[in-house]
């Protein structure tokens, strides 16, 4: 017989209490009311109907994209809605000088970041010059490998000490990026040299098709931030005033020397993984779509702004029109964009010099692209 | 001018840029007070102090998304890789990121990255630890490749590869880092990238290798001389890219090219030479081009290595059957 445990060395004990210990951050509910006052983070009128702007215009753009994505005039497209506070909020506690390694679906947040919105349509064409950053603007193309933009954050986070900056570096991630090994080599290294980054896990319940609980035995997937040592909290991803609240928290440990922090966002994408042949019906219910609809960020947000006085339907049109504007006029100028030639890719595998067989490469592709 | 072994020239290489450049930053792991498993920073932690030089957890992956983040915020990385063996566990960071920083960025972003690591065999290492897999990252675009053979190339080639905008890989052959010494100044010199060099001159035969490879070429020259060959061996010094120049003006000199690679045969460096032989030069030669390469096997255990590596009389051996074809 095994012999008996005293309760703090029983493991299995130790992890239920810890799991336990993950509740989900909330401070406005589904029906738009404030439930934890003390955690408001009091946002002044001028920056809630900012944020709710953000929000409306990534509903939108992502109404549009989808769109123009059978209409054959978009791309490569990671659909974000339901995601919009998870997101936007998140982005809303950063400054300008801070850096973000966003993943595929997290383009909005450059958007907002200053990531001119054509080059956002051209990235997602595949058409090299929408990855051409505009000087100053700290941010890195989208990440395709899953997790590889943690370990990056890492760097850059130490690059931001090492320099004495005020600023911070925020990477995202979804569930299922959780269960790569860079994910926890990025936590541990920014860990251990307590450097200022900030770890967002959006977790939206499936990996393409993989429902969360295949992912990891864990019950959250904040508490993976213990084992790093870092702080971590579970928010609700689809409160707008909880994730900006923690990630403003997260912000300010990280500028005081704090360093890293995780965020987990329960969240949820109303939308297939991608437009590239994804179809959530074989993995989902429509009951569990409409679970979590009646969560829906924007609505929420929307009854609470409402209720100040800080939001009706005329404001809510005017962002709307004001999106399909700006909307056609980045396909516009996309459309305007060169038709991309070999000795553009060329000339952009090197800094400097070309070495002999991009030279000689490019100059037999100069006489081709000359007929 | 001190005489100094490969690994102590490495060293200096590293001091010399740490000095000159307050970015160029040097970590890995044990990299620090240790000195470096191999003790090529030796010094460099106390010298120059825990903000430059220092110590990374032990996660392969994590020390290049490390470095690719340390170049984003204008840092020139220096990260050691404690062996080459451990490519695999960092792969995506050097193949899947470094290289394509620039392309990805439209030539925006780059990434100053010299990665350093051991390779090579013949030191009696547990698994893993002795390989030649310098062609997994030479047939990856984006990067350059470098391994030098002597303690004044290693030093001058490390300083131009720290200084270089782009991402280098630095392979140092194990076998090379203690067996000899040579002549090495004290100040800052640079040997180009993409230069080979004519380590001996010759006109019946080019030998054209690298790394430990050229130590058994010049064996074999001699050997060849005392029977009234006289050949050429040339130091490629950097894989990727290749000094085509070079390579050709030597074929078109002797007429007759082997090409020698401690690495396996299948899919190296050693067939790109010869293609590149055949599409510049197959009217200059008067022989068909062979290779010397250790087989298509995996790596073996310590004791099984020295049977399986090229050694200079196999080079002799291939030399002959060229030079009387």
């Amino acid at each position: 017989m095994a012999a008996e445990k005293n309760k703090q060395f029983d493991p299995t004990v130790v992890l239920h209490e810890i799991e336990e210990k993950f509740e989900m951050f909330q401070i406005l509910n589904e029906d738009g009311k404030i439930v934890n006052k003390e955690s408001d983070p009091n946002l002044s009128d001028e920056e809630l109907t900012k944020l709710m702007e953000r929000m409306v215009y990534t509903r939108i753009l992502d109404q549009r994209s989808i769109a123009l994505n059978r209409q054959g005039r978009l791309g490569f497209y990671a659909p974000t809605a339901g995601q919009e506070a998870s997101q936007l909020a998140s982005h809303f506690a950063l400054e300008k000088d801070d850096f973000i390694l966003p993943g595929y679906r997290d383009v909005p947040q450059l958007i907002f970041h200053g990531l001119p919105l054509h080059m956002a349509f051209l990235w997602s064409r595949g058409h090299f010059l929408g990855s051409e950053i505009p000087e100053g603007l700290n941010i890195f193309p989208p990440q395709i490998i899953i997790g590889a933009q943690y370990v990056q954050a890492a760097g850059v986070a130490l690059g931001f000490q090492k320099r004495g900056t005020k600023s911070v570096v925020m990477t995202y991630t979804g569930d299922g990026g959780t269960s790569q090994g860079d994910f926890y080599e990025g936590l541990n290294f920014a860990g251990a040299f307590r450097s200022p980054a900030i770890f967002v896990v959006q977790n939206n319940q499936f990996a393409i098709s993989t429902p969360r609980e295949v992912q990891t035995a864990a019950k959250t997937l904040a508490q993976k931030g213990i084992a790093a040592g870092i702080p971590s909290i579970l928010v609700d991803g689809m409160d707008p005033l909880a994730v900006y609240a923690a990630t403003k928290d997260a912000r300010e440990r990280a500028v005081n020397g704090e360093g890293p922090t995780l965020i987990e966002t329960m969240c949820y994408r109303y939308g297939p993984h991608t437009m590239a042949g994804d179809d959530p019906t074989r993995y989902r219910t429509s009951d569990i779509d409409n679970e979590w609809e009646k969560r829906d960020p924007i609505v929420r947000f929307r009854t609470y702004l409402e209720g100040k006085k800080l939001w009706n339907e005329e404001k809510e049109n005017e962002v709307i029109e004001r999106a399909k504007q700006e909307i056609k006029d980045a396909i516009k100028q996309a459309d305007q964009a060169p038709k991309q030639k070999v000795t553009d890719f060329l000339k952009i595998m090197y800094a400097g010099d070309m070495p002999y067989n991009l030279q000689e490469q490019f100059d037999i592709y100069t006489e081709k692209e000359s007929k | 001018m001190a005489q100094l072994t490969m690994i102590q020239a490495i060293t200096d290489a590293m001091r010399t840029e740490l000095k000159n450049d307050e970015n160029v930053l040097v970590f890995g792991e044990d990299v620090g007070k240790n000195g470096g498993v191999f003790r090529a920073t030796e010094g460099l932690q106390k010298e120059f102090g825990e903000e430059r030089v220092f110590d990374t957890p032990l996660a392969e992956s994590g020390i290049g998304g490390l470095a690719i983040g340390l170049a984003l915020t204008g840092y020139r990385p220096v990260m050691e890789l404690q062996f080459f063996g451990f490519l695999f566990e960092v792969m995506d960071s050097v193949s899947g990121q470094a290289a394509r920083m620039s392309f990805r960025s439209a030539g925006k972003l780059n990434a100053p990255i010299t990665i350093r690591s051991p390779f090579g065999g013949g030191v009696a290492t547990p698994e893993m630890h002795a390989d030649s897999l310098e062609g997994l990252v030479a047939a990856q675009p984006g990067l350059k490749v470098v391994i030098p053979s002597t303690p004044y190339d290693a030093k001058g080639l490390l300083i131009s590869a720290i200084k270089d905008e782009n991402p280098v890989i630095f392979l140092e052959h194990m076998k090379l880092y203690r067996s000899f010494r040579q002549e090495v100044p004290e100040e800052e010199y640079t040997i180009p990238l993409g230069k080979a060099d004519v380590k001996r001159e010759g006109t019946d035969l080019s030998i054209i290798t690298y790394g430990a490879m050229v130590q058994e070429s010049l064996k074999a020259a001699e050997a060849l001389e005392k029977d009234g060959h006289s050949v050429e061996v040339i130091d490629l010094r950097t894989i990727q890219p290749l000094d085509v120049e070079t390579i050709i003006a030597s074929v078109e000199k002797t007429n007759r090219a082997i090409v020698v690679q401690e690495a396996q045969r299948q899919a190296g460096i050693a067939a790109n030479v010869v293609s590149e032989i055949m599409e510049r030069a197959v009217l200059s030669l008067e022989a068909p081009v062979l290779r010397v390469t250790a087989p298509d096997t995996i790596y073996p255990f310590a004791q099984g290595e020295n049977t399986w590596l090229p050694k200079a009389d196999d080079i002799v051996a291939t030399a002959k059957k060229v030079l009387e074809f």
